[in-house]
């Protein structure tokens, strides 16, 4: 059975993808479906509860949280991305180089990989971002330095047994380099586990995002993410329900969604869980 | 006497495993030990020995893809390990090796003809049209259709992937292939097939073989000259016919006396020697615990790989005075 046959038939998965190219759509289409201008304030319509014109409410400023929300999609899943991609890259190189050459290169990398890990990582991030701007590229960056350890991980694992596969050692043979084998026969095998990675990192990211931003060390007023909604939902928790109900499901949603796509096109591409 | 391309000179290849922290006592296992071999241009030269025997270790070491402990490897005269990066290349071009598994020798994310052109890609050889055609031209030859060439190595059976690898390791016109087990892998239909494939290949391409197997059919239909492999060490070295209408070694004999015969009349002598493996290293004759001719000498000193007869080599103290019938 090939991968889209056993990924076709797994529910779980497919709702993963529904909900991420359903993301996808919303936040590419951003300013199109948002029904309003997310920082248009009307302070005669603050804390508006849910209604036909305001199907999310609006928050203490009189802004409408639907369309706040929909921006918000737009920061989550930039960040998710370039975090994640950060991560990808650091780990990849990192666990290619540790697992293909070995020996005290590859217990050099992976002493710093539990090094690294060692660290809280969410103390690490509010640490180092008390010293710089809290901008939303230095964030992503942030995110993404203190991600890639699992990825290097799991590269590392893949190559040492990519390595000593007979089509790596006919590499060799017809006179490849170490950076052919390397990038061109080895990689190649190797990216399912990093694509898996990739997808399940992308929802840790957002989580983190909106973690740092609902902090108020993350995404800064007035842009909207669904972390700062949430921040303003807390103060108002008694009154307004709505500003704290919407974009927590909102990340819940989207964390399931990117997890279940992750763990489908694992059980996708390993044959072992084929049934 | 014709010309020697590779020659293997006093070779060891030995290979030593921890086996813990605090066990200091490291197990070691000497893969190849002082192996004296020539390989003549244009021959086929079948090594044949019982699995770990260091048949593919041998193999490895040629095509440098394992470095020996100690001793030598001449290609056309020049010590390979004085090889610079440049020098290498250019030896990888001429030495090339055809492997055993069909299934793992091929990059399941390739498809078949990038696979028969990297070399070339390598080797910065031709533009990429010349590359294409060169490549589809000897996929042709080795039996793969062009329409074929794009397809990933899961499409084809076990027969055509080895072609595909025969097809990659002679891309480069190599002189020297050597062929660890290519055909046993395979069904015993096919193998009829890949066998006669290499024949035809050698005939036009002029190569030089060296024929790994285990299977003492195979090489007795591929070898002008055959090599007899016990424990890392070459026990017996004759032409094709003289190894098998009259070994010399106990070895050989017991091998050959264990070939199915087709035909159920002929009788044979059947010669009867303890099954287990010995461990060799020990003092004396590596083949001592399984030999029906020990001699106390046997015990004591190593035989030595000797002339016995004219390009006869035999390294057993009775060389000679012991017939199978």
């Amino acid at each position: 059975m090939n991968f889209w046959e056993t990924f076709y038939r797994n529910k779980l998965a497919l709702t993963g993808s529904g909900i991420v190219l359903l993301l996808f759509f919303v936040s590419v289409f951003a300013p199109l479906i948002a029904p309003y201008d997310p920082g248009q304030i009307d302070l005669k319509n603050v804390l508006l509860p849910p209604s036909l014109d305001h199907w999310f409410g609006t928050d203490q400023l009189g802004r409408d949280v639907l369309s706040r929300m929909i921006w918000g999609a737009r920061i989550s899943l930039k960040v998710g991305f370039v975090a994640t991609g950060v991560a990808i890259i650091i780990g990849t190189l990192l666990g290619a180089v540790a697992g293909y050459y070995g020996g005290w290169l590859d217990a050099g990398i992976m002493r710093f990989v539990d090094i690294m890990l060692c660290f809280p990582t969410f103390f690490l991030i509010l640490a180092v971002i008390a010293f710089l701007e809290p901008s939303i590229w230095n964030i992503m960056i942030i995110i993404g330095l203190t991600g890639w350890m699992g990825v290097t991980r799991l590269v590392r694992a893949d190559f040492i047994s990519l390595r000593e596969r007979d089509f790596v050692k006919a590499a060799k043979v017809i006179g490849a380099g170490d950076l052919r084998i390397i990038f061109i026969h080895i990689l190649p095998n190797a990216m399912a586990s990093i694509l898996v990675a990739a997808t399940l990192g992308i929802a840790g990211a957002i989580l983190t995002e909106s973690a740092l931003s609902f902090l108020g060390i993350g995404v800064q007023p007035p842009t909207p993410s669904w972390g700062n909604i949430l921040t303003a939902g807390k103060d108002n928790i008694d009154i307004a329900w709505w500003l704290s109900l919407y974009p927590g499901l909102a990340i819940l949603i989207t964390v399931v969604g990117y997890n279940l796509l992750g763990e489908g096109i694992r059980d996708s591409l390993d044959p072992r869980l084929k049934k | 006497m014709p010309e020697t391309l590779i020659d293997l000179q006093n070779l060891n290849k030995i290979f030593t495993f921890t086996s813990g922290i605090f066990n200091s006592q490291n197990r070691i296992v000497h893969a190849v030990q002082s192996i004296n071999l020539q390989i003549w241009k244009g021959e086929t030269l079948g090594l044949v020995g019982e699995s770990g025997c260091g048949k593919s270790t041998l193999a490895r070491l040629i095509v440098g893809l394992e470095n020996p402990s100690s001793g030598f490897i001449f290609f056309q005269g020049d010590d390979i390990s004085s090889y610079d990066k440049r020098a290498m290349k250019i030896y990888r071009r001429n030495v090339q090796l055809i492997f055993q598994d069909p299934y793992s020798s091929l990059n399941p994310r390739k498809s078949a003809i990038s696979m028969v052109k990297e070399p070339l890609i390598i080797h910065r050889s031709g533009n990429s049209d010349e590359r294409r055609r060169q490549a589809t031209e000897l996929m042709e030859k080795v039996g793969l259709s062009a329409e074929q060439a794009n397809r990933y190595p899961h499409e084809f059976s076990g027969g055509q992937r080895q072609r595909i690898g025969i097809a990659r390791a002679l891309i480069l016109q190599p002189q020297l292939i050597i062929a660890d087990e290519p055909v046993s892998a395979l069904d015993v239909s096919v193998q009829a097939q890949i066998l006669n494939l290499l024949k035809d290949l050698k005939q036009d391409f002029g190569l030089t073989y060296l024929f790994i197997s285990h299977d003492l059919n195979v090489i007795r239909h591929m070898a002008d000259r055959v090599a007899v492999m016990y424990l890392g060490q070459i026990v017996e070295l004759a032409e094709n016919r003289d190894i098998y209408e009259s070994p010399l070694h106990p070895y050989t004999q017991l091998l050959l006396s264990a070939v199915p015969d087709c035909n159920p009349r002929k009788k044979r002598k059947k010669v009867i020697i303890k099954d287990e493996i010995g461990h060799g290293g020990n003092r004396g004759c590596n083949f001592q615990d399984r030999c029906p001719y020990k001699l106390p000498l046997c015990k004591e000193q190593q035989p030595v790989l000797q002339e016995v007869n004219k390009q006869r080599f035999c390294a057993c103290h009775l060389a000679g005075s012991i017939r199978m019938s």
